[in-house]
């Protein structure tokens, strides 16, 4: 039971605002100490495991691209050219891009959103809309429309991945399951992704929906 | 052959230059700061593969001490003003989203066609790796393709990283550290202690309530643990298998798929999935750093709920 103390050092550290970082260094020795693992095995460990973990940093790569291209005056076009399209809100400009961000991550197209397409397209896009349709909305609201599009993004990602076979996590599953005696086909796992699919579709879908008036409210007040 | 290893050498090398560029502005009050922090990451994609681990654990304990006491300061370099920006983006027109569309599409068409493809009998990439490899190829081109049309001067695309990188701050390393934790909890046993917790303390003699246990088990140890992928082999070695598939005779399958997707429910509700939450708050320069988080718990909750449900009308059916 003592291990769970690296839990609550979390869980309180993130509570009190505390620096994550240093959170996370103080869950790891207290977790380790509690884990009987000692000291030069639990730096060691730590460092195996950052390093395992390389891959999830490789999305920076994209960082000089990115701010090239803004440079060049990317989000500008990209405002530019959403405010002339005068069909397109911002809850139905992320609606379109929740429904291409599932359809094309559900074909296998992985690249890291957030950074590649959220900050440089999307949420320029999002808030120039936004301003056209109600005029310039305040500093606060253009947060939430920012916020709101890079939630998209990972509601798009998250429940549109799993009806790709070749996931991670569909062979995490597959694995876990022919280990316990029961093989199954990644298809299978794939096949019962869509029906959370098509429900996290309807569901983020309405909101951005109701974000739209209550953009339309914020404009007329 | 392409490797992730030569990926990782890219990366490192970009960092590298970012570390160099800090040093030398002297705008920047706490630009060594700067430069040790962006040093020691790119040293870490260059050297981590071969300095062993004890080494590479010294390289985080400085990085955390580096990025949690405040040694690091956003830079301001050089670059267009909002005019410049404006006038370059009207006489440019739509071209200029091409390269930023080419990352995706580079990316995809590179994970359909390069898998197993060779050259001269040669593997031309790891497959195993092919779509994070066709990702960063996806880069490189859209770099060149700007770097060739664009014709900024030399060092313009990395003085533009830095600045983004700076804003991420010390938030860059914190997916990387939350999945060292995770590993660490695992070494020492915490998801074993959590399933003795879960199974010791809920009753679960009824369909529905081994359904609503894992679901939400699934959720709540993912919001811990910031990765359903380290709640799944806990969640259903504890409840998933023993309960929902032996006692009441469940489909594994469905199991299997709507438990994960209950995981990724609580993806959406923790700063310890800081790669998808904390990150994009810092990348969007949010001053409120919970901000996507927020945005996101009132979709994640009624989709949780309408996950329980698929489940306990799916499950015992097929």
């Amino acid at each position: 039971m003592l291990t769970l103390l690296g839990v609550g050092v979390v869980v309180l550290g993130f509570l009190l605002r505390f620096n994550p970082l240093l959170v996370i260094a103080a869950a790891v020795f207290v977790t380790g100490w509690a884990g009987h693992i000692s000291l030069v095995h639990t730096v060691a460990a730590l460092g195996h495991a950052f390093n395992q973990s390389r891959l999830v940093s490789v999305a920076f790569l994209v960082l000089p691209v990115i701010g090239l291209l803004e440079r060049a005056g990317l989000q500008e076009q990209a405002r530019m050219a959403i405010s002339k399209i005068r069909a397109a809100t911002a809850g139905r400009l992320l609606l379109v891009y929740l429904f291409l961000r599932q359809i094309s991550i559900a074909f296998g197209l992985q690249i890291n959103g957030q950074a590649a397409m959220v900050r440089p397209l999307i949420a320029p896009m999002a808030e120039a809309a936004a301003d056209t349709h109600g005029g310039p909305l305040d500093e606060k609201t253009h947060l939430l429309i920012r916020a709101y599009a890079a939630a998209t993004d990972n509601v798009g990602a998250f429940f549109g991945e799993d009806i790709f076979v070749a996931i991670g996590s569909i062979l995490l599953i597959k694995g876990m399951l022919d280990q316990a005696g029961f093989p199954v086909q990644p298809l299978a796992l794939s096949l019962w992704a869509i029906p959370t699919a098509i429900l996290a579709f309807v569901i983020h879908g309405a909101r951005l929906l109701l974000l739209d008036r209550r953009l339309a409210r914020e404009a007329r007040k | 052959m392409i490797t992730l290893e030569h990926v990782y050498i890219a990366v490192g090398l970009v960092f590298a230059t970012f570390s160099v560029l800090s040093a030398l502005d002297t705008a920047n009050r706490k630009r060594f700061g700067n430069a040790a922090f962006w040093g020691l990451f790119a040293a870490s994609f260059l050297f981590g593969s071969h300095i062993g681990d004890f080494a590479n654990g010294v390289l985080v304990i400085l990085l955390i001490a580096l990025g949690g006491l405040g040694a690091l300061g956003q830079s301001h370099p050089r670059t267009t003003s909002p005019a410049e920006r404006r006038e370059s983006a009207k006489r440019r027109g739509l071209t200029l989203l091409l390269p930023a569309l080419l990352i995706p599409v580079v990316a995809l068409l590179g994970t359909f066609t390069l898998k197993n493809a060779t050259l001269m009998d040669v593997k031309i990439l790891d497959g195993a790796q092919v779509t994070l490899i066709s990702f960063a190829l996806g880069v490189l081109a859209a770099l060149a393709a700007a770097m060739l049309w664009l014709r900024p001067p030399v060092a313009a695309p990395f003085q533009e990283g830095r600045r983004l990188a700076d804003s991420i701050g010390w938030a860059a390393v914190l997916p990387q550290l939350l999945a060292a934790l995770g590993a660490i909890f695992t070494l020492a046993g915490v998801g074993h202690a959590v399933s003795q917790v879960a199974t010791q303390f809920i009753p679960l003699d009824q369909r529905f309530e081994a359904v609503i246990a894992y679901c939400l088990g699934m959720a709540l140890f993912t919001v811990v643990m910031g990765n359903a992928f380290a709640a799944f082999p806990v969640m259903t070695a504890a409840i998933g298998l023993p309960l929902i598939v032996h006692k009441f005779g469940g489909s594994p399958a469905i199991m299997g798929a709507i438990g994960m997707l209950s995981g990724f429910c609580g993806t959406l509700m923790t700063p310890m999935a800081a790669n998808f939450n904390i990150v994009p708050a810092a990348l969007l320069e949010l001053p409120d750093r919970n901000a996507v988080i927020k945005a996101q718990i009132p979709t994640a909750i009624p989709l949780l709920i309408a996950n329980t449900l698929l489940m306990y009308f799916l499950v015992f059916r097929f």
